[in-house]
């Protein structure tokens, strides 16, 4: 009975409060911000001893803590969250609630998700938007084109920049050299190559694998999006899905395929049984952040030096040599924030600081950062190949149909696939739900759905 | 003085209560300010997911308080009929403890059961042909899991209450029954379970406003397994989802409403069956 009563507590704390913000935000309708103040919109008054509260996942805290020591006099608060990883949208969820409240926000929030600026970048109910554009006063124009070439994209609007990427995250091919060695096979280069490799594999050396399908980023973005399968697209307000495209239809019957010879596994790569495959793992088309995620963290496969290499990302033999790519995290900076000019600090200190690249565990997407931190990669002596060309390659060639609505193609995955799959159904018996459940999701986030 | 003493409550009622409940209504009856009628109703009605979200919460509903009522009162039976003092006070402290874990530990405790890859009884879970957390979480489990869940951590302080409740069962119609010769089955069917029944339907209230609010389980095991248990699988998620994933807070404000309807409607059904308001 005792969690009876406090769920009935919980509910009427709860409910007191929407009571409590709903009539806040009627009181503090007035009380919004007052002038352009040369910042490109409305900003709040400025007052540079002001504390600025940064929001950052875990793998960020350092760097925020890092600013935090190197700029003693900076007044700012360090709140850790979920990164919003996921599709989670604890980001949105609580903007909201600030929103209502008319008070509250963060002055900086990274986030893992790239596809916030679809509802950060807007008024909502009647509350200005939350993501302050940061090249119309906010950052340099010199800082701001030391970034490669269209890693910001996914962030404007209308020429407005509204986020700044922290990482690209373009998908490479990575390999286990000693495996290939061991078993006499080439690395594969297009993915009619990884699909017969896979054969091979099975057929002479059951048990290792190329790959898993049980994470919704890897099958989403991973796959999908690599094989230019225009499953998840935005052209203004109208979204659409097509599995029935060439595309989609060839990458759908790769993956059952290979999920059928038992190359590709279901656990997820974070998962405690992914740490099996160590020894197994002969190659995956990944992201560039596995370097550090999956192959040189002691909790995941820590794969000891000299045995993996990036190779160029796959691609369907005599098509466009594109790729896709798993998040990359951005950071947003407050319209609300009293102290901008901490906020420009923060951001020039977390994207190109030495602490940021050696901080940072995935390609960084400020250009000098990227080019020292794949150096020190490359000098490192850990990964074999031409480490820093075939990341370079995939960064430069990341498929742009791949669109960025409010809401996530994880969550469609994560509910209908990943069960699916383990109730052992294939992928092409499960696409008419999946692409149900997309076609939904971007009904109710409000597209028109095509 | 009665005033003074129900005062707090009262206040704390209205404003937690009562106001909110006030700001809800007039949230579901209007969009922006202005009367909508029933559109926000509309709107959910034609959600994809309000059906799903009802019919989840309404199946876990029904195996929650068959299996809470039809255990509770069976083990209730069996400690009061535990004559040796001590260990009939050991078994009532022993259900009883799991109920002082709060909610979301206790989710987060069940999360390490329910993976077979770390579970102490993952033999258990594999005997019954669940292989990974994935097939454990599969949505047809889910409101077993959640009775399970909800079970353990709740029944104990019911049973505590039952058997209060046994304990004020005068003697001496507990030995005119045993004089007619009725034993411990006879007794419990035509003398202890009647006597429970107003006990027996304020459980049923209570649990049914609690099980109508299913949230914190679904949320947990959603962010757990990364989105395999859906983030829209009851009807507070979804009022959440609409609230603050859409900005929507009229029609989360109308999923509200009409689980207060249904919620009020099946506690009055219990309460004129279960005779909670008669005096003996």
């Amino acid at each position: 009975m005792a969690s009876q009563h406090r769920r009935f507590t919980g509910t009427l704390a709860l409910t007191a409060g929407l009571a409590v913000v709903g009539l806040l935000a009627g009181c503090s309708a007035d009380a919004g911000p007052t002038s352009d103040n040369g910042f490109g919109f409305a900003a709040a008054e400025q007052d540079p001893d002001s504390s600025i509260t940064v929001w950052v996942d875990a793998a960020r805290e350092p760097i925020a803590n890092a600013f935090k020591e190197a700029n003693p006099d900076t007044p700012i608060s360090i709140e850790t969250y979920d990164g919003n990883a996921g599709g989670s949208d604890s980001f949105k969820t609580k903007i909201a609630l600030f929103d209502q409240s008319g008070e509250g926000w963060p002055d900086v929030v990274f986030s893992t998700q790239t596809n916030d600026t679809s509802w950060a970048a807007k008024e909502l109910n009647g509350t200005q938007a939350f993501a302050a554009p940061l090249n119309k006063g906010v950052l340099d124009d010199d800082f701001l084109e030391g970034f490669t070439a269209g890693a910001n994209d996914p962030m404007t609007v209308d020429d407005a920049v509204y986020g700044l990427r922290n990482d690209l995250a373009p998908v490479v091919l990575w390999y286990n050299q000693k495996l290939l060695d061991q078993f006499g096979y080439d690395i594969p280069t297009t993915w009619e190559e990884y699909e017969a490799l896979s054969d091979d594999l099975a057929a002479d050396h059951p048990g290792y694998i190329l790959g898993s399908v049980g994470d919704s980023f890897v099958g989403t973005y991973v796959y999908y999006w690599g094989a230019q399968a225009p499953i998840f697209q935005l052209k203004g307000d109208t979204f659409s899905t097509d599995f029935a495209d060439d595309h989609s239809t060839r990458m759908t019957d790769l993956l059952d395929h290979m999920v059928d010879n038992g190359t590709l596994i279901q656990d997820s790569v974070f998962s405690a049984g992914f740490v099996d495959y160590a020894d197994k793992l002969v190659a995956t088309p990944g992201p560039a952040w596995y370097s550090g995620a999956v192959f040189q963290n002691p909790d995941n496969l820590n794969v000891p030096a000299g045995e993996i290499g990036a190779a160029a990302p796959l691609y369907w033999d005599g098509e466009d040599k594109v790729t896709g790519n798993v998040g990359g995290g951005v950071w947003y900076a407050s319209s609300h924030s009293k102290n901008l000019d901490a906020v420009s600090d923060f951001l020039e200190f977390a994207i190109s600081s030495d602490k940021a690249i050696e901080l940072a565990s995935g390609l960084p997407a400020y250009t000098d950062a990227s080019d020292a931190w794949l150096a020190t990669q490359a000098e490192g002596g850990y990964f074999v190949g031409d480490f820093e060309g075939s990341v370079n390659t995939a960064a430069g060639s990341v498929w742009n149909g791949w669109g960025f609505p409010s809401f996530s193609p994880e969550t469609a995955y994560a509910s209908v696939v990943v069960p699916g799959l383990a109730a052992g159904k294939s992928f092409a018996e499960l696409v008419p739900a999946w692409e149900t459940e997309i076609k939904n999701q971007a009904q109710v986030s409000g597209y028109t759905v095509k | 003085m009665g005033y003074t003493f129900s005062s707090g409550y009262t206040v704390l009622l209205l404003a937690f209560g009562v106001l909110p409940t006030l700001y809800a209504i007039f949230l579901a009856f209007t969009k922006g300010g202005a009367f909508v009628g029933f559109d926000n109703f509309a709107k959910v009605f034609g959600d994809y997911r309000f059906f799903p979200a009802v019919q989840h919460v309404a199946i876990y509903l029904v195996v929650y308080l068959v299996c809470l009522t039809l255990f509770v009162v069976l083990l209730a039976l069996v400690v009061h009929a535990i004559k040796v003092r001590w260990i009939s006070t050991s078994i009532r402290f022993l259900y009883y403890i799991p109920g002082a874990l709060a909610g979301a530990s206790s989710v987060l405790l069940w999360l390490f059961l329910l993976d077979p890859s770390v579970s102490p009884v993952a033999f258990l879970l594999k005997a019954m042909g669940l292989e990974s957390f994935v097939q454990t979480v599969s949505i047809d489990n889910l409101p077993v899991i959640f009775t399970v869940i909800a079970f353990w951590t709740g029944a104990g302080g019911w049973i505590v209450i039952m058997y209060g409740a046994l304990n004020n069962i005068s003697n001496d119609v507990m030995e005119a029954a045993r004089i007619d010769g009725a034993g411990p089955i006879n007794t419990a069917r035509y003398i202890q379970i009647p006597m429970l029944r107003k006990w027996i339907s304020y459980m049923g209230i209570m649990s049914l406003a609690a099980g109508t609010q299913l949230f914190v389980e679904p949320r947990v095991l959603s962010q757990a397994s990364k989105g395999v248990v859906p983030p829209d699988y009851s009807l507070n998620q979804l009022a959440y989802l609409f609230a603050f994933r859409q900005g929507d807070f009229n029609g989360s404000a109308a999923i509200s409403l009409i689980l207060l309807v249904v919620a009020v409607g099946l506690a009055a059904f219990f309460v004129f069956r279960g005779g909670l308001f008669e005096r003996d």
